[in-house]
């Protein structure tokens, strides 16, 4: 593309390399944009044709703080998309570039073949400029302020979908897969709900009669407790169901399918930068790496892979996982060759790179640690877990049992490390107020955040929102009802 | 995908700067009443610790269960380096940490200005006209080539060729002649600079303690914002007086603890002395600023005071300005004394600053008025 003859060299000599090591990957582009251009791009999560929004500005403001102070240098972007686009910084050496463009073939191949990849929609960057034209014409009629309170009401739920979910379920119920670009024009919501719930609507709204409250209010407050089984996907739910109108229900819409875009990329985080830092190791000191190359690679590779005492790598744990299965896999069928045990054909020798490439095919961060963290691993690297020492305030080191870090890097990697919340009714005490249940893992929402978040959410359901959840080891409700917060504890109320 | 779409993020810094002023302006009370923009300051950027900017989502609180590390140690032991934020993440997702905004001062004495709603200070006469500046404001017809009005000179020149029937949409070649140049022209306009001087008086007498030398610094640094924001130069003194008094520098100011008695006219008659070797009022501006407790010694002392600021401090300054700060062991009583006196002067601005939440109060007092 835009790249300067000697770098398009060396992407078409990596690109071949990443091929013939049986790398699969959409078609890449790299293109060559100054520091802060790279920090404008990865403000907006790397698309820059997305809707305008103030946390994008502050973002941006974070980053060029970061670099101006030298605190931190943005190395490598890369777009999940269809081609795959990739962002090399201008000022980086070559070695620099080599290395950068070997780590992203990886990344590319991790996105075009991992499961958790494959519903995402792979022309993203065009959908995500839809929604920023939705969202200016929407500015545009409806004012600034106007569309800001509400998608910030959004944002702060954004979280709140069901990133494990089997991706045939994420369809809402109109039959629309989520990635459709669909126009604010949608049918009146009668129409596209079930008949039942239409019939109630419209036998409700009858027998009141009351013109000011709005068909939605009415739905909102129906007798049908919605959902039937509780929902973790706030988001669909309140797509629904909230009485919303339609640029806001559209904006809703646009943040959940963006936010299903994203959730992949948290749940593979280590895998995917293992996968691709695998990658880059191997290619460059395989193929690309020339000899005056050397000093700088080892150094900046291993700024990439270093452990500071207290804190997890992800590049480097997934690094050292898949290099150790490759092994273990590799010494197993040379095992299995040797006394040839398995040639009654039913299993056929896996060897360690075919066993990586599946593991990259089926794998995400939960499933990946969950099978192939081996107490030999964690004793091999020191891991360790640690804790608050209450009297010093400091972190010590709490314990080296491999149960409890198995225990608690899953826990950490379940739900992005975000608490597990579900709608469980929508008609609570008969007064159409929301009722969520978060379901308590033994560590305590943050409160107050939890109850600033509450304010948003009824900012969208209109009628009273409520939390259950779990506060010193005590059953307790937060509540925000439109005017004030409040919270009480489960047990002096039933 | 092009690069011009990425100025985009021009848009959306704007608003995040926006939204931050906002949020500055409606915690400004706390800021103020804290004090913790004071020693936050850079050259002339102040960085403002703001919690609540981000959206809120539900997250995990503080974690008991800790996090994961590596390297060596035995159970127990304190990790080496990690005395901070030495986990990763567990379930501990980021947001913990506090945004800082950075904001110039001038934008910080703008938002003091309209949460007080102060007026802009106008500068006495015009003795302070010091600078002519040459403005390009008006075209005419001649001039040098280099001032060409090119758009002008164009647009002529196409309505010529178009009106003469010589346009040619094949060969759209406009060619200028003499009649159709236009040229950039200017004037001299009075560039007013003034200046302006700061003379802050502290008593420091055994009365005084910490917190009202606190509420004098948090005060005067306010102040200063202001003031440096409506003169582009500007000097500030510093004298500090018990029963004598004598210039300091700012550091002595607010961190010099005295004791002893209070003589207020002490300090008088050096700020007047400044004034008068320094500061001619025909070539300044001219503000003094007094705080104490109000407890001067004596009667005869107070007579002498309000003598000087009577017939010479308060011809000489814009305005005078006398803030009380509460102590226990103040009497309070210097400040109904000149109000009695003085109480018709409107140079002279008195005010009384009970605790840190009548700071901003006090400081809207003193810069209202505008001289």
């Amino acid at each position: 593309m835009n790249l300067p003859p000697e770098l398009a060299q060396i992407q078409k000599e990596i690109e071949s390399h990443a091929i013939s090591y049986g790398l699969d990957f959409f078609e890449t582009h790299f293109e060559l944009l100054d520091f802060d251009q790279i920090n404008q791009v990865a403000s907006y999560g790397g698309i820059p044709t997305r809707y305008p929004h103030w946390r994008f500005g502050m973002e941006y403001e974070s980053l060029s703080k970061g670099y101006r102070y030298g605190l931190q240098k943005i190395y490598e972007l890369v777009i999940n998309n269809d081609p795959t686009y990739a962002y090399l910084m201008k000022s980086n050496a070559i070695v620099d570039q080599k290395l950068v463009m070997s780590h992203v073939y990886g990344h590319a191949d991790f996105f075009k073949n991992n499961l958790w990849f494959a519903h995402t929609n792979r022309k993203m960057i065009d959908e995500m400029a839809n929604h920023g034209t939705r969202i200016r014409r929407y500015i545009e009629d409806f004012g600034q302020d106007v569309v800001e309170t509400w998608m910030d009401h959004c944002l702060s739920i954004e979280h709140l979908i069901d990133p494990h979910a089997p991706p045939y379920s994420r369809y809402d119920p109109r039959g629309r897969p989520l990635s459709d670009s669909h126009q604010p024009t949608q049918p009146p919501r009668g129409q596209s709900g079930n008949q039942r719930q239409y019939m109630n609507r419209f036998l409700r709204q009858r027998s009141r009669s009351s013109q000011n409250l709005s068909t939605e209010q009415s739905l909102a407050t129906g007798q049908d407790n919605l959902p039937e089984t509780p929902q973790r996907d706030i988001l669909l739910f309140l797509i629904e169901n909230a009485p919303l109108q339609r640029w806001q229900r559209d904006i809703l819409e646009i943040i959940r399918s963006e936010a299903y875009y994203f959730a992949p990329q948290a749940q593979t985080k280590i895998l995917n930068e293992g996968w691709a830092s695998y990658w880059h190791s191997k290619i460059m000191t395989e193929k690309v790496l020339t000899d005056s190359e050397l000093i700088d690679y080892a150094d900046h590779h291993s700024a990439t892979m270093a452990m500071s005492p207290g804190s997890l790598n992800p590049y480097k744990l997934g690094i050292e996982l898949l290099r150790d299965i490759e092994r273990e896999w590799d010494a197993n069928s040379k095992d299995i060759e040797r006394h040839s045990i398995s040639s009654n054909g039913t299993d056929p020798v896996i060897t360690g790179k075919q066993k990586i490439f599946e593991i990259r095919t089926i794998y995400n961060d939960i499933g990946f640690i969950d099978t192939y963290l081996t107490e030999s691993f964690c004793r091999r690297h020191a891991l360790f877990t640690t804790s608050i020492d209450p009297k010093t305030g400091e972190h010590v080191v709490d314990s080296r049992e491999f149960g409890d870090i198995k225990r608690l890097l899953l826990f950490q990697l379940t739900n992005h490390g975000r608490p597990l919340i579900r709608v469980h009714h929508s008609n609570h005490a008969n007064r159409g107020e929301l009722y969520l249940v978060h379901q308590h893992e033994g560590v305590d929402l943050h409160i107050e955040s939890a109850h600033s978040t509450l304010r948003n959410l009824q900012a969208i359901w209109k009628r009273p929102v409520h939390l259950e959840t779990r506060v010193d080891n005590e059953g307790c409700i937060l509540s925000f009802d439109g005017k004030e917060c409040a919270e009480r504890s489960l047990s002096s109320t039933s | 995908m092009t690069v011009s779409q990425y100025r985009r993020i021009d848009r959306d810094h704007s608003r995040f700067r926006q939204i931050v002023r906002g949020k500055i302006k409606q915690n400004l009370k706390k800021y103020v009443k804290n004090g913790n923009l004071i020693g936050r300051q850079g050259q002339d950027l102040v960085s403002i610790p703001l919690p609540q900017i981000e959206l809120p989502h539900f997250r995990y609180g503080p974690n008991p269960t800790g996090g994961l590390g590596q390297g060596q140690g035995q159970p127990g032991d304190p990790m080496d380096g990690q005395s901070e934020s030495g986990n990763g993440n567990a379930g501990n997702t980021p947001g913990a940490h506090v945004l800082e905004v950075e904001v110039t001062l001038d934008d910080l004495a703008d938002i003091l200005g309209e949460h007080l709603g102060l007026p802009n200070i106008e500068p006495r006469g015009n003795k302070n006209i010091l600078g002519q500046r040459h403005k390009y404001n008006s075209i005419r017809k001649t001039g040098p080539e280099s001032l060409r009005h090119f758009r002008r000179t164009y647009r002529a020149a196409l309505k010529r060729t178009l009106s003469s029937g010589l346009y040619d949409p094949n060969r759209p070649v406009i060619i200028p002649i003499r009649d159709d140049q236009f040229y950039e022209s200017g004037r001299p306009v009075p560039d007013p600079e003034t200046s302006a001087v700061v003379i802050y008086m502290m008593d420091v007498s055994g009365s005084m303690g910490a917190e009202q030398k606190e509420i004098v610094r948090i005060e005067t640094f306010w102040i200063d914002t202001w003031l440096r924001r409506q003169y582009e130069n500007i000097k500030v003194r510093y004298i500090v007086h018990d029963a004598s008094a004598k210039e300091v520098d700012s550091h002595t100011f607010y961190h010099l603890s005295e004791s002893g008695g209070t003589r207020i006219s002490s300090a008088y008659d050096l700020c007047l002395r400044m004034i008068d070797q320094d500061h001619p009022p025909s070539e300044w501006n001219i503000y003094p600023f007094h705080f104490s407790d109000g407890d001067n010694w004596g009667g005869d002392d107070t007579r002498r005071c309000i003598d000087l600021l009577e017939h010479s401090i308060l011809p000489r300054s814009n305005m005078f300005c006398y803030g009380q700060v509460k102590s226990s062991y103040g009497s309070g009583q210097f400040k109904n004394d000149i109000d009695d006196a003085l109480g018709e002067q409107e140079r002279l601005i008195t005010s009384e600053i009970q605790n840190r939440d009548q700071i901003l109060d006090s400081i809207e007092t003193f810069l209202t008025p505008g001289f």
